[in-house]
């Protein structure tokens, strides 16, 4: 490659970790007031008791399960489909795969906090741990929140490794391009990294290695999350669907928040150089492919719940058609097809803004789709003496608005203090492959010996 | 650890160089390649490309399952805890905590082996210059043989740098 592309790349894409705008302070203020004030509407919570929240008899799960429900799904947009564009070796990948990865990371950790909120008694969450205690218990590895534990742990374990490893060579790169203090930071980072052939070598197969075995944890991650609730013989839940079902709205809702993300770099950080319109057009016949996945998911559940005709099952769905949730109900409906289907649809209107219109209406609509899995069925049990509503409380508003906050704010500082697009594998796609250099390659005495 | 290094701009230069100091009886193990990128489509970068890395990934693999089969199994039996009919060893519920137990130990065997393969971290790094960063490649050679010195600088030749 030509130094002088090398130059314009590594220029462009540390450009937003050299210069600092005043709208990056002030978007870090908004954003961290806000996270606050999540902080202290939890801190409230946990002083006052947990009776601060919404939740009252019959509906214990409200709205952390379903934004741990929501933040675990969103999470399925990095890791699974970088790891995927990487094992099947799309070019186009190159500059998605960070910005994907980074959301997995970020919307793990997010979503994982929200069943420690959910206890009421937080400091308690180690409780979960296997390992041996003087309390002589054990955890019950026959209770799916144990497998939640087992699973969580190691996909943000694996997430993160693969997030961090391909972002070593460009730590490197960054700490000689700096000086003085910025140099020693990201001279620890890089961790010593020459970038010798054989670094590069056993870079790219732990990578490939780490993408094989990161698909099936992420689908094993949110078939473990709908076993939370399938595993319940609870009328709307009992159903052997709900893994595959849970796993595609994962990955839908994943895409809509990657384009969204994507988006947002490339307007405020001014990458449009490098993440063009082909890759929102990529990213948006993917999301159209998965919301057909989801409406077929959905009939196919809610068929077979009506034509099965069970008096329980039915209470429970009728609520969500034409009772006091269908107002949510036919909404999600309109959110994940209505308007994505059509958009997505015509090469025309698949543009950048309409890839985001789409992308923000599915995100609202996986979040309603979260809520109307967890509460009608919560609300509508067995017996109608053990029924009840739900109307969550300002503490519970403000805990979820601060969490989207929150992976605002995580996602700014990383673009800050990380080059958002991975700068050696951008470059390694602007890589000719000379047709003199090929032939070398072939005829060369030791690779015919040992391709 | 003395060192002799060049800079070149073309990776045509830098195959060349490699195939010169091959000619010039410097041993395979002493040439070191380095770029700011892997370049894949040059043999001087297919050197070292053997590796037992997917081996290790397995038998971590295979360490995570044996753990996992016995943390689950052990526990069991160690406080049984009579749940919903199932058996006190219930298999079928373990097998998802000794799959995710699986691709953790190999997950984490992954990275141990690149970590010690690849030499990171490391403090003591004589053979590098940041010019590399500026997209040149770099070819040396490490602990040069004595009196070598004069054949190594012409088999560099014009991207020469010098040494320490």
């Amino acid at each position: 490659m030509k130094e002088a592309t090398a130059k314009r790349i590594a220029d462009d894409l540390l450009r937003p970790l050299l210069n600092t705008s005043w709208r990056f302070f002030l978007l870090v203020a908004i954003l961290g007031a806000i996270v606050l004030t999540g902080a202290s509407a939890w801190m409230y919570q946990v002083w006052n008791g947990f009776g601060e929240s919404g939740k009252r008899w019959p509906v214990f799960w409200g709205f952390y399960i379903t934004n741990f429900v929501f933040w675990i799904g969103i999470s399925h947009a990095g890791t699974l489909i970088s790891a995927i564009l990487r094992l099947v070796n799309a070019g186009w990948r190159r500059p998605v795969t960070r910005c994907a990865e980074v959301i997995t990371a970020f919307a793990l950790m997010i979503g994982a906090m929200f069943p420690i909120i959910h206890l009421g008694r937080p400091w308690l969450f180690f409780w979960l741990m296997p390992y041996p205690n003087q309390r002589r218990i054990w955890p019950n590895f026959r209770s799916p929140l144990v497998w939640d534990f087992f699973a969580i742990s190691t996909y943000l374990t694996g997430s993160v490794l693969f997030l961090v490893l391909p972002m070593i060579p460009d730590f490197a790169l960054v700490r000689d391009k700096t000086t003085g203090v910025r140099r020693k930071f990201y001279g620890t980072l890089a961790l010593g990294w020459q970038g010798t052939t054989k670094q590069w070598h056993r870079l790219e197969s732990a990578m490939q290695i780490m993408a094989i075995a990161i698909i099936p944890v992420a689908v094993s991650v949110h078939t473990i999350v709908s076993f939370d609730f399938s595993m319940a013989p609870v009328p709307g839940w009992h159903s052997t669907i709900f893994g595959p079902y849970f796993v595609a709205g994962a990955i839908f809702s994943g895409i809509a928040a990657l384009i969204i993300a994507m988006a947002g770099l490339r307007k405020f950080l001014h990458l449009e150089d490098y993440l063009h319109p082909v890759h929102f057009a990529n990213l948006g016949k993917l999301l159209l492919m998965m919301s057909l996945l989801w409406t077929y998911f959905v009939f196919a559940e809610r068929l077979t719940t009506w034509y099965g005709n069970g008096t329980s099952e039915m209470n429970v769905f009728w609520v969500t058609q034409t009772g006091s949730y269908s107002p949510l109900y036919w909404t999600m409906v309109i959110c994940n097809f209505v308007i994505p289907f059509p958009i997505l649809s015509l090469r025309r209107t698949r543009t950048v803004t309409g890839c985001v219109i789409a992308s923000c209406s599915v995100v609202v609509g996986m979040w309603l789709e979260r809520f109307l899995i967890v509460v009608p069925t919560l609300g509508h049990k067995y017996l109608p003496y053990s029924w009840g509503p739900y109307q969550p409380s300002k503490v519970e508003i403000m805990i979820m608005i601060s969490t989207f906050a929150a992976m605002g704010l995580l996602y700014t500082l990383f673009a800050k203090f990380v080059p958002i697009i991975s700068i050696w594998e951008l470059k390694v796609g602007e890589h000719p492959f000379p047709i003199e250099a090929a032939a070398q390659v072939k005829e060369h005495a030791i690779l015919r010996t040992n391709p | 650890m003395s060192v002799l290094y060049a800079l070149y701009s073309e990776p045509d230069d830098v195959q060349k160089a490699v195939d010169n100091l091959r000619k010039a009886g410097v041993p395979e193990r002493e040439i070191v390649v380095i770029s700011s990128e892997p370049i894949e489509e040059y043999e001087f970068s297919h050197r070292d490309k053997a590796t037992w890395l997917y081996w290790i990934a397995g038998g971590g693999g295979a360490l995570g399952l044996t753990f996992g089969t016995w943390l689950t199994r052990m526990t069991e039996l160690a406080w049984p805890l009579p749940t919903g009919g199932m058996p006190i060893v219930a298999w079928w519920p373990n097998l998802i905590v000794m799959f995710e137990l699986t691709m953790l130990g190999g997950i984490l065997a992954t990275v141990i082996t690149l970590f010690i393969t690849a030499k990171i971290p490391t403090r003591e790094n004589t053979l590098y210059d940041r010019a590399v960063s500026d997209g040149k490649i770099l070819v040396g050679v490490e602990s040069p043989a004595e009196g070598a010195r004069n054949a190594i600088e012409k088999a560099l030749g014009a991207g020469f740098v010098g040494g320490r």
